[in-house]
């Protein structure tokens, strides 16, 4: 009977592991094997082409000494920090005042997050309209008569970073409150009676209770955007195109160009390979606690 | 309950104009309401602004922009801009407008999604119905490569690509957006049809249903409305997209995105503001209206998104 049920096994749901095939190939071929051979090959000395000279951690050395990748570092701070503070409260703020039982909530929401259906690239060339020194909002300011009135975030390369979280802002702020909205919609009413009761006043209710209770919205929230800033590559694109000169250049940008202009792999790949590394000392230590919590306890 | 409370709550205020009767007996003009109204109008406008400069600077002639004031309406209404941009715009040498980035992107997107939904619908049901030793292993990766920054397997995709002999054209396009959307679209599907009756499933297995006769007649029909949700999230997603069209396809294949950043940040030739806004409406037209038409699933897509992630 054992003997007959042996092979049985291995076509067991033949058809859901077919089914399955591309699934398991993303998995592996691309998601693991991709990474890993870029992993690999930053280790070698790459050009125009990717051949297996290695040359140990050259590549992360010159990384490192070079001032567009250091620039590209620190714009992707500024703008990391910029963007999770601000999106998160204003996104909360915004979130907190649809709560309130107000008529035409779902006018506002629909406002709030329109810009989120837009590309980038959509956003990015908005804005950088917008913020046209000839033409845009300090040209505006200027014929009100405050001739003096500067506002040119763009093309001023100590701010730069600052112009492109404003347009940053402007589109993913409205997603941050949708989830936000859905975390309080989860909070039970018998809390906000309760603490009614007790004489709690509003603001101290959401700081001390209402917030700590949503916690693994936040932190989910957290993980969204920090996996979002990471990533960003089309907005400095469609803005500044990383100038002027190279005060808006982020480690995205600066991995495509070296593969694909500057026809320098190696480089390119030690650059994403940092970006991985960054996105790995996220995700693990919340990975454990949203997924290895919940298998033990 | 709630609007109880409300009421005993704007009762103790007490303000100068109560109605006597009627179903909401709130003060309209409470110092709250004041605030979390004027509050809530301040930051619309503050959003609407740069679709409202969008509309108007695409509708305005040249020497009027040179002129006047971004926020202020056109004086003369003229369509022009949107027929150059649409049918003239120029992109290197390539003089044909928008209209064919337009169609890049259209052939790119509906095969995309489709074969997107496709492929990680079937995988959701398997993963949810017909669980096999290493399924969720294969899922846990699958979920940890959406986190994995692109550009890490930009290149190898590439190798991959061209070995196949599809590097370039927009069937490669097509696989690889169908590769990305895999992660999120599976999610979405697998946390669905594990919320389904269970017992619903075991009936058609004793009624001698296979894999594939519960996916198509069961499942399929129950789940219509996740498959749009699906559909919403892809046509977004996939139509603003950038990266993948920049690196997977050539400029007579590049989608819109790729086209309309070429049109306005092209150095040459004069900067024509008005065609630039119109050539960028056209652009965030398809996702707009899909947001707009969508409405409540919209929100439902991320949510169901993100929040169960």
């Amino acid at each position: 009977m054992s003997k007959s049920e042996r092979p049985n096994q291995l076509f067991r749901n033949l058809n859901a592991k077919v089914a399955s095939i591309p699934m398991i190939l993303t998995a592996l071929v691309v998601f693991v094997g991709g990474t890993a051979w870029t992993v690999l090959y930053s280790f070698t000395n790459s050009k125009l082409l990717p051949r297996l000279n290695f040359v140990g951690i050259d590549q992360y050395y010159r990384l490192w000494a070079t001032p567009r990748w250091l620039v590209s570092i620190e714009n992707l701070l500024i703008y990391g920090v910029i963007s999770l503070v601000f999106s998160l409260v204003v996104g909360f703020i915004l979130a907190a005042l649809l709560d309130q039982k107000i008529r035409f909530e779902d006018t506002f929401r629909t406002i709030f997050l329109y810009p989120f259906a837009l590309s980038f690239i959509v956003t990015g060339l908005v804005w950088q309209w917008l913020l046209n020194p000839d033409f845009g909002i300090q040209r505006v300011v200027r014929d009100l008569g405050w001739t003096s009135f500067s506002f040119d975030p763009l093309y001023n390369s100590s701010i730069v970073i600052y112009g492109i979280s404003i347009a940053a802002l402007w589109q993913g702020t409205g997603l941050i409150m949708c989830l936000m909205l859905a975390g309080l919609r989860g909070i039970d009413e018998d809390i906000w009676k309760a603490a009614r009761v007790d004489g709690i006043p509003m603001w101290k209710t959401y700081l001390f209770i209402v917030i700590p209770m949503m916690r693994p919205v936040f932190i989910t929230t957290l993980v969204i955007i920090a996996a979002g800033i990471v990533k960003v590559y089309d907005l400095v694109v469609a803005q500044t195109s990383g100038g002027p000169g190279i005060a808006s250049e982020v480690p995205a940008k600066y991995v495509y160009d070296y593969m694909f202009f500057a026809q320098n792999l190696g480089q390119g790949f030690a650059a994403s390979t940092m970006m991985l590394l960054s996105v790995v000392i996220v995700i693990v230590p919340w990975a454990y606690l949203e997924f290895g919590g919940k298998k033990r306890g | 309950m709630a609007d109880v409370s409300l009421a005993a709550e704007a009762a103790a205020v007490r303000s100068a104009a109560s109605g006597p009767s009627g179903p909401r007996p709130r003060h309209v003009l409470s110092r709250r309401n004041i605030f979390l109204y004027g509050t809530l109008i301040v930051v619309a406008l503050y959003y609407l602004l740069p679709l409202y400069v969008m509309i108007v600077t695409s509708l305005k002639g040249m020497p009027e922009i040179r002129l006047g004031n971004i926020f202020s309406p056109p004086v003369e209404i003229t369509f022009e801009p949107w027929v150059k941009a649409w049918s003239q715009a120029c992109t290197g040498l390539n003089c044909d407008g928008l209209s064919r980035g337009f169609w890049n992107s259209v052939r790119i997107t509906v095969p995309s999604v489709l074969l997107s939904i496709a492929i990680a619908s079937v995988n959701g049901y398997a993963l949810a119905n017909w669980r096999f030793k290493g399924a969720d292993t294969f899922f846990v990766i699958l979920i940890v490569g959406a986190f994995i920054p692109y550009q890490v397997m930009i290149y190898p995709i590439v190798i991959i690509l061209r070995e196949i002999g599809i590097y370039g054209t927009l069937t490669g396009l097509v696989i690889v957006h169908s590769i990305f959307g895999m992660p999120i679209l599976t999610l979405l599907f697998r946390n669905y049809f594990s919320s389904m009756p269970e017992e619903l499933f075991r009936a058609a297995r004793v009624d001698g249903a296979g894999f594939w006769g519960i996916y198509l007649r069961i499942m399929l029909p129950m789940s219509l409305p996740i498959f749009v949700v699906a559909i919403i999230l892809q046509v977004t997603g996939i139509w603003n997209d950038f990266l993948f069209g920049v690196v997977y396809t050539r400029p007579d294949t590049y989608p819109m995105t790729v086209q309309l950043n070429n049109i306005v940040n092209s150095v040459q030739g004069v900067k024509e503001y008005n065609v630039n806004m119109a050539a960028t409406i056209l652009t965030g037209l398809v996702p707009l209206i899909v947001y707009f038409v969508s409405g409540k699933l919209f929100v439902r897509g991320i949510a169901a998104g993100a929040v169960k992630g």
